[in-house]
């Protein structure tokens, strides 16, 4: 643990523009405190491009909090760097030591091609979720809410499910670019509701099969997913998501 | 423009007016639905909800939001709940203790009617969210549980865990998502609203920049809806989202729309210090932990012992002291006041002195560990992660932050501004928190807005214009691409060498200092004087590289913090104008003396609606007086 400033040698993913070739390019981040958030080191980095009038380093982010999903970035090998069930922009500096080379890469993914420097396109996600990740209920009408009772145990099981960000942490971190864990999660969370019943056999069929027309590939069971994974979505996700994929393809026939 | 406002208040008793009004407003027949178009900017959880319930009702949606997906909307942030009259506790809640509260807690700022309705509703939200599949926290049984929040003496709040915004936009999010697998609501992500395009005086479009390739996109549609959230980060430092910004609102306000009351700002009591000058932004730490936690500091100034070195009869729990009867539970304002009390007399914490102690200890020993941590883990990990100090063994310091707009672009009762076909939804709205919030009461307006008002009462604007009658032909959409172009061109062509974030930072401290907790004459006007020089600097020498058609998120982010270096003056003006202190906006001048906010309904008591008059004018000011027919106005005590 650093408790004074520090100096950092990085090497920073850039590209102008997908399909463009893209190149590490070394910074050297000045006075870093160890108080500062990954994000915040980078913003640092980029108000000296600014001074220099170059093009400041491309990241997304948003919350800052951990928990919009916005922000990504390999760190040293590691969707969202060392810390277990963190994500980039709550990572702070003081996990760092002076001195230390730090690598910083986009999420790499066929299905997340590389937008600009570090920033991916996620939108495979959001057509996985069009796919079936909802409950078919319009606005209005909706019984009363305590109409229906559910066990604890289901609620929490369904809200350890829901937690998922939506990142991409999980495909990033799998051999194989897999995105069951994510798309496990939204079907097991609602697969966990009464709500989600009525639609639940063609629900993991149709995201399933949305998934891999995206082109993300296949678990084998590496469990790397789950390990990169801020919220740390259980792997149990993928398993249930599977009995139901298994039962709908009986059922459906195909 | 219409320079009056019609606020178009329904009549009769209050619980009826809701219904009344729908039943008097027009409708649009369910085969021509399809022939209208909306565009929502906005995918937060006002701008989610209403997309998507439009669509279900048969409109053509166009929804834009500046992140990668809708689902990342500021809304995902919001920790502790959302407020509904269900009266589940059966501690003796209500539609009318509700609105009550409500009205009572925005300090008599708000209007009644508004307020009403959106204690009407919430009740709806709640069974909607669930029927949606959002997971709210159960009790044993199976029932939905319920948590009490600030400025309420009744158990009212729904939660999931410290997630209920995520929960809640999830939700929307995810019926949002089947319309758009419909083919209903056409959504456009990283893409940026820069315009609104009027024709013969109503909203008809928007002109918009694709973020990721800087194409530059003229859109028609029946009416548009603005639903993107609130304008806190004028102040640099806030709990907001690192992109939520004012430029669609300004955008409005320049071409007409009249901005309300822009100087209320809630100032959030629990929020994680200032660090270091590096800092990009604030944690909040959710108000529901004053459930729990005791705040207090010691009663000896400049203290610095270990908490835990300090003696209970060392020990100043203020807030218990001052408002025996709400105690740590105190509004928003009154406990992020004595806060700031508390440490500019001398007796904050921490290394900056500028932090009061936020302590579980009592509540773990009554209730142990686990129960603290199956309420509130995520947020003490959070703290731990920020701060490297653990809260299960030392109180969490806390500091007010910024953390919520009232103010907002002005609408009427149907939640359409003064520009006729412009809607405003959720934060970016005036309508319903009067001077100050209520927590877990902004969720509950976004989804009101979203799910049960607007899909109605946009009909009423749709059902008399002919759809598709504007396209981007008219001249206008030309005109307002051109302004577009020419602006980002200038911001481009300044060629100077400070980053736009560093401009951004300076507005940040001098609307801190002026228009911040506290304000008063002078400050206010020197504060104003700082923006305009600051903001002439900004315009010869911020640095934005590259070009405007490729990815350029120094450009991007140029064009919010222009903006907000006319928002703040903006802000400055109002606040100055309002000679009251009322909710969060506390000018110094006025002030009991008990040191409580005083307000002054002979003068003020009225909505502040400024109108846009031109490059380097002064705004100008219209007010809508505010009636009391229900909840009479009172000093409000907390005691
Ligand atoms: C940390 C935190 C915790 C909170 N906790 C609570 C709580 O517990 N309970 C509660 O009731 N409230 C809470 N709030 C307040 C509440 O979260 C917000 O007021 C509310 O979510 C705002 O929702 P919205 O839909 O109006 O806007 P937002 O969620 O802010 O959405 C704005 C949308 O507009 C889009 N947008 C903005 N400008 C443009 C543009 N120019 N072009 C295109 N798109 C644009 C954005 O992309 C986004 O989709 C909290 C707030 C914060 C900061
Ligand atoms: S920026 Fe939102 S999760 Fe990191």
């Amino acid at each position: 643990m650093t408790t004074q400033n520090m100096t950092l040698n990085l090497k920073v993913w850039r590209q102008d523009a997908p399909g463009k070739k893209g190149k590490f390019v070394s910074y050297i981040a000045k006075d870093i405190s160890p108080d500062m958030s990954f994000l915040e080191m980078l913003d640092i980095v980029n108000a000296d491009l600014a001074g220099q009038k170059e093009m400041p380093v491309a990241f997304d982010h948003d919350c800052r909090e951990g928990i919009c999903g916005m922000c990504s970035l390999v760190i040293n090998g590691k969707p969202h760097g060392p810390d277990e069930g963190t994500t980039t922009c709550q990572l702070h500096m003081r996990r760092f030591t002076n001195g230390d080379t730090i690598w910083i890469e986009p999420w790499r993914a066929e299905a997340f091609p590389v937008v600009r420097d570090l920033v991916v396109d996620r939108s495979a996600f959001d057509s996985i979720i069009q796919a079936g990740g909802f409950v078919s209920v319009n606005t209005g009408g909706a019984p009363d809410a305590n109409a229906l009772p559910i066990a604890k145990e289901d609620a929490d099981m369904a809200f350890d499910a829901a937690t998922c960000i939506g990142c991409g942490a999980c495909v990033a971190a799998c051999p194989n670019a897999s995105a069951m864990l994510f798309v496990g999660a939204k079907v097991s969370q609602l697969a966990k509701l009464p709500q989600g019943q009525a639609e639940r056999p063609e629900r993991a069929l149709n995201m399933i099969t949305q998934m891999d027309k995206e082109g993300f590939g296949a678990c084998t069971n590496h469990y790397e997913c789950t390990a990169a994974c801020p919220k740390s979505i259980p792997l149990r996700v993928i398993g249930e998501m599977n009995q139901d994929y298994t039962k709908s393809l009986i059922f459906s026939g195909r | 423009m219409a320079r009056e406002l019609n606020s178009n208040l329904p009549e009769g008793p209050i619980e009826q007016r809701w219904d009344n009004h729908r039943f008097n407003i027009k409708l649009v027949n369910p085969a021509n639905k399809r022939k209208y178009k909306v565009i929502v900017v906005g995918s937060g959880l006002a701008g989610a909800s209403a997309s998507a319930t439009m669509a279900e009702l048969g409109y053509q949606v166009d929804c834009f939001c500046f992140q990668d997906s809708p689902r990342r909307a500021h809304s995902i942030a919001a920790q502790g709940g959302i407020n509904a009259a269900k009266n589940y506790q059966n501690d003796g809640d209500s539609v009318y203790r509700l609105f009550y509260d409500t009205v009572k807690g925005g300090d008599f700022r708000s209007r009644e009617d508004n307020v009403y309705r959106l204690a009407q509703v919430s009740s709806n939200i709640i069974d909607q969210c669930v029927a949606q599949g959002v997971p709210f926290a159960r009790d044993y049984g199976g029932h939905l549980a319920n948590r009490s929040f600030g400025g309420a003496q009744v158990s009212r709040t729904f939660y999931a865990r410290g997630q209920t915004g995520q929960q809640l936009l999830l939700g929307a999010y995810s019926a949002l998502s089947r319309q758009i697998a419909k083919g209903t609501v056409n959504m456009h992500t990283r893409t940026e609203m820069l315009d609104v395009v009027v024709v013969d005086g109503h909203a008809k479009g928007i002109i918009s920049r694709n973020l990721t390739t800087g194409e530059i996109t003229q859109h028609s549609a029946d009416a548009v809806v603005l639903a993107s959230g609130g304008y806190g980060n004028v102040f640099f430092l806030s709990t907001n989202a690192m992109g939520s910004n004012v430029t669609a609102a300004f955008r409005a306000y320049k071409r007409g729309a009249a901005m309300a009351n822009p100087c209320y700002t809630q100032i959030h009591p629990t929020c994680i210090p200032v660090s270091g000058d590096h800092q990009s932004k604030l944690t909040l730490m959710s108000e529901s932990l004053r459930n729990d936690g005791r705040i207090w500091v010691p009663k000896k100034k400049g203290d610095t012992r270990k908490p835990s070195d300090i003696p209970e009869s060392e020990r100043d729990y203020y807030l218990e002291r001052r408002y025996p009867s709400f105690g740590n539970l105190v509004p928003r304002d009154v406990a992020s006041r004595a806060a700031k009390l508390a440490c500019d007399e001398g007796f904050g914490v921490g290394k900056t002195g500028l932090g009061v102690y936020l302590d579980f200890g009592h509540a773990i020993n009554r209730l142990g560990e686990d129960a603290i941590s199956a309420r509130y883990g995520n947020l003490f990990d959070m703290y731990h992660k920020i701060t490297d100090e653990n809260p299960y063994k030392t109180p969490m310091r806390i500091f007010p932050a910024v953390h919520y707009t009232m103010g907002g672009l002005w609408v009427d009762y149907n939640l359409q501004s003064n520009l006729p076909g412009l809607f405003v939804i959720g934060e970016a709205n005036f309508s319903d928190h009067g001077a100050n919030r209520l927590g877990a009461s902004a969720l509950m307006q976004g989804l009101a807005d979203g799910y049960f008002v607007l899909p109605y009462t946009i009909g009423h604007y749709l059902a008399d214009a002919q759809p598709g009658s504007v396209t981007t032909d008219d001249s206008a959409f030309r005109n307002a691409a051109q302004d577009t172009d020419a602006r980002l061109d200038a911001l481009l062509s300044v060629d100077g060498n400070k980053s736009a974030d560093w401009y951004h930072r300076e507005l940040g401290k001098i609307m801190w200092d002026s228009c911040g907790m506290a304000r008063n004459n002078t400050g206010l006007k020197q504060g104003i004087e700082s923006i305009q020089s600051l903001r002439k600097e900004f315009w010869q020498n911020v640095s934005v590289p590259g070009s405007a058609k490729e990815m350029n998120v120094a450009l991007a982010n140029a064009g919010r913090v222009a903006d907000f270096l006319e928002h703040g003056e903006l802000m400055c003006h109002d606040a100055l104008t309002r000679a009251e202190s009322c909710g969060g906006h506390f000018r110094e001048e006025y002030q009991t003396d008990e040191g409580e906010a005083k307000r002054n309904d002979e003068d003020y008591c009225h909505v502040s609606a400024w109108f846009y008059e031109g490059e380097n004018k002064t705004p100008t000011m219209e007010k809508e007086d505010l009636k009391f027919e229900y909840v009479k106005p009172s000093q409000r005590s907390y005691k």
